[in-house]
């Protein structure tokens, strides 16, 4: 796969969040890569990559093009999808637009049922704070059950409190506990019933629960996905069984 | 264990998750959308604190202003015009400049071949063909672009452009095609490559390669030179007169976009699927450091770059078809008779259409192949504006042969570079040729519509 990120050096960290949050502008004050910005012609379409190195470890950075959700067929949304499911990045950081906060936390909630290892970047705080917008950070981080970093990368405020709470996240000293989305009873009950048919897949790095939702959702082709994911990993899978169950 | 190297069967998990959906009724994701919303908005309602009045309406009030029924369209008109406007009002002194440069080199080169004994065909090739048409296209393309891409980004910086999407969406649903169209049109009238590249804004497939498709109907820096220079000579002027005309055949693509992008979306586009939400982003201050950098690196060199690697190759070649002599006639003087019936048939003749195909590379070079061809003089030239009247009226031309050349330009396929990019984002050769094949359909029939009629009503 070329965006598995079992090929980029470790650890990896995926950058995700809605167009115009300033993602790339926090992926530049990061990188200290030149990089595009805006959501003009330049906008990321494919993925870059840049790293930064903090206490002693490199780590890689992956900026995925922006998006509003992860339900939607676009391709911007389908890199976004396919990396955090395969790319199984060791941290994700959701940059959220503090100045349209609710619109920017649909994104969460869709990325938390995917990683668990989430880290939100409440970017734009100086906006907020001009418009006189107030934010219950801490509540925030406890509503969602995952770290929350005040930023405005323009101004390079919170890069360090940020690159130190990825360091925790990485290190494993901090664990994020996503608190997703209950939807309607009859939904849960069908997703739980097949993410427990699917439950092997947590040993490859795989979220049953994710993909579950997906299948039940008619996106029948994480499928291949999941096939050529897990033979990546094999010497030779047995050909005439995998002819046989393509569906 | 099974094909993944897990005890998993996924065949059969496929077919209990597709009896799970049929269960549950067809509309899955707007259960999971509706509940992430829900939860989002409880949320934000428990940690956010907004001001009751004040900073946020500002934001609100100038949307009013833009965004209104009333006013904007005007606004956008006026906006747009003064970027237009200043484009090439700015860009003729430049463009002049840079000629007179070019034109001094050109002079120390040929003197530079004649002093050292170098061949007439090499020095033909060389100079009068490749430096030439590079220097020409340099000259005509670079201060536009220099201008007009700086402004527009600008404007996208302000958060102004997506509005101009939103007052546009209604014009362009009705011909089932995307409101950032506009915007990517606005991007086709410095440059058709960067026009489709553009279209990458546009996130749903259909209307992606709809606007991809009739991008070329927006004239663009390279076509200018040759409406303006047309418009003056058909109204005797560079007045009002020929600015209304310019506009009009501007305005006249425009309805050809519009059409054909009522015609696609409802026959050979109906089964793509079509998704889209558009965002007004918030106004931001400019990052003016940023926007000129990134208007000149990004936009200006690569589409340059990618003009001169293909008017470069071009020069060579159109050198050699105008002084290779076949039977005391030049190439380029064959294909123009072989071409002839075709051009009288849509009010043009068969220079101007062989012009029309040998600028294949550059929309730039079309006017000067065909005083090339014109003055049989073998390589490109540029002479005044009265010499040029008598020139073409010598040559059997009139008001309706301007005109209609006027309309050939702006309908007509699009250039190597803008071909060659629709490759390269579509990834398919079948839409690149649809791409060619469409406007020149358009173009040879309105050419001839206007020419029939023209003729019934003067014979």
């Amino acid at each position: 796969m070329t965006r598995d990120g079992t090929e980029l050096p470790r650890p990896v960290v995926a950058l995700a969040g809605n167009p115009n949050t300033g993602k790339s502008t926090l992926f530049n004050a990061l990188t200290g890569l030149k990089q595009h910005t805006g959501n003009w012609p330049g906008k990321t379409v494919a993925c870059a990559r840049g790293w930064y190195r903090y206490n002693g470890q490199t780590v890689t950075l992956v900026d995925l093009p922006g998006t509003y959700s992860l339900l939607s067929d676009s391709p911007e949304e389908r890199i976004t999808r396919d990396f955090l499911c395969f790319g199984r990045p060791d941290a994700t950081v959701v940059v959220v637009d503090a100045t349209c906060l609710e619109r920017n936390l649909n994104l969460i909630f869709q990325i938390m049922e995917v990683n668990t290892r989430v880290v939100a970047c409440l970017n734009l705080m100086d906006e907020a704070r001009r418009r006189g917008i107030r934010i219950d950070v801490p509540a925030l981080a406890r509503e969602l059950g995952v770290p929350v970093v005040p930023a405005a990368a323009r101004r390079g405020e919170g890069l360090t409190l940020l690159k130190e709470t990825l360091h925790r996240v990485i290190e494993g000293r901090i664990h994020p506990a996503p608190r997703p989305v209950s939807y309607d009873p009859e939904l849960e009950a069908a997703v739980a019933e097949l993410a427990a048919d699917l439950a092997v897949l947590s040993r490859e790095g795989l979220n049953p629960r994710w993909v579950a939702l997906c299948l039940i959702a008619g996106d029948e082709s994480i499928i291949p996905k999941i096939r050529t994911f897990c033979n990546g990993k094999e010497t030779q899978g047995d050909t005439h069984v995998r002819n046989r169950v393509t569906p | 264990m099974s094909e993944i190297g897990l005890p998993l069967d996924l065949h059969f998990v496929l077919s209990r998750a597709r009896k799970c959906g049929e269960r549950l009724g067809g509309d899955v994701h707007d259960r999971i959308a509706a509940a992430v919303y829900k939860r989002a908005e409880m949320l934000a309602a428990r940690v956010v604190q907004t001001p009751s009045e004040r900073a946020g309406e500002w934001d609100a009030r100038l949307d009013d202003i833009f965004t209104s029924r009333a006013l904007g369209y005007p606004i956008m008109l006026l906006l747009l015009g003064m970027v237009f406007w200043l484009t090439l009002a700015g860009a003729n002194v430049p463009s002049e400049l840079l000629a007179a440069v070019f034109l001094d080199v050109e002079g120390r080169l040929t003197a530079f071949c004649a002093a050292h004994a170098v061949p007439p065909v090499v020095h033909g090739i060389l100079v009068e063909g490749v430096y030439r048409t590079v220097t020409w296209v340099v000259a005509v393309m670079l201060p536009p672009m220099a201008i007009f891409f700086p402004l527009f980004t600008l404007l996208e910086d302000l958060g102004y452009l997506p509005r101009v999407a939103f007052n546009l969406d209604r014009f362009f649903k009705a011909a089932g095609a995307h409101g950032k169209q506009a915007l990517t049109m606005g991007m086709g009238l410095g440059c058709n490559a960067a026009g489709v590249v553009a279209c990458r804004i546009i996130e749903s497939p259909r209307e992606r390669l709809v606007a991809t498709l009739t991008n070329v109907f927006t004239p663009c820096n390279g076509r200018f030179p040759t409406l303006l220079l047309l418009a003056s000579l058909l109204t005797g002027g560079s007045g009002p007169a020929a600015a209304a005309v310019v506009a009009g055949v501007v305005l006249l693509g425009v309805a050809a976009t519009w059409t054909v992008s009522f015609v696609l979306t409802r026959s050979c586009l109906r089964g793509l699927p079509s998704s889209f939400a558009l965002e007004l982003p918030p106004y931001r201050p400019p990052q003016w450091g940023r926007v000129i950098v990134r208007a000149a690196c990004d936009r200006t060199l690569v589409v340059l770059r990618r003009a001169v690697t293909v008017a470069a190759p071009a020069g060579a070649a159109v050198w050699l078809v105008a002084n290779t002599h076949w039977g005391g006639v030049s190439l380029l003087g064959h294909l123009a008779g072989v071409l002839d019936p075709l051009g009288r048939a849509i009010g043009l003749d068969g220079f101007i259409v062989a012009a029309f195909l040998l600028g294949l590379p550059a929309n730039e070079i079309v006017f000067p192949i065909l005083l090339m061809g014109y003055l049989a003089t073998g390589s490109m030239v540029e002479i005044g504006l009265g010499d040029l009247r008598t020139l073409l009226l010598s040559r059997g031309w009139n008001g309706l042969t301007a005109l209609n050349m006027m309309v050939f330009s702006v309908l007509h396929f699009p250039c190597a570079t803008t071909l060659l990019t629709i490759l390269k984002e579509t990834g398919s050769c079948r839409w690149t040729v649809l791409a060619a094949a469409i406007p020149t359909l358009v173009a040879t029939s309105v050419c001839f519509a206007t020419t029939q009629v023209a003729r019934a009503l003067n014979p």
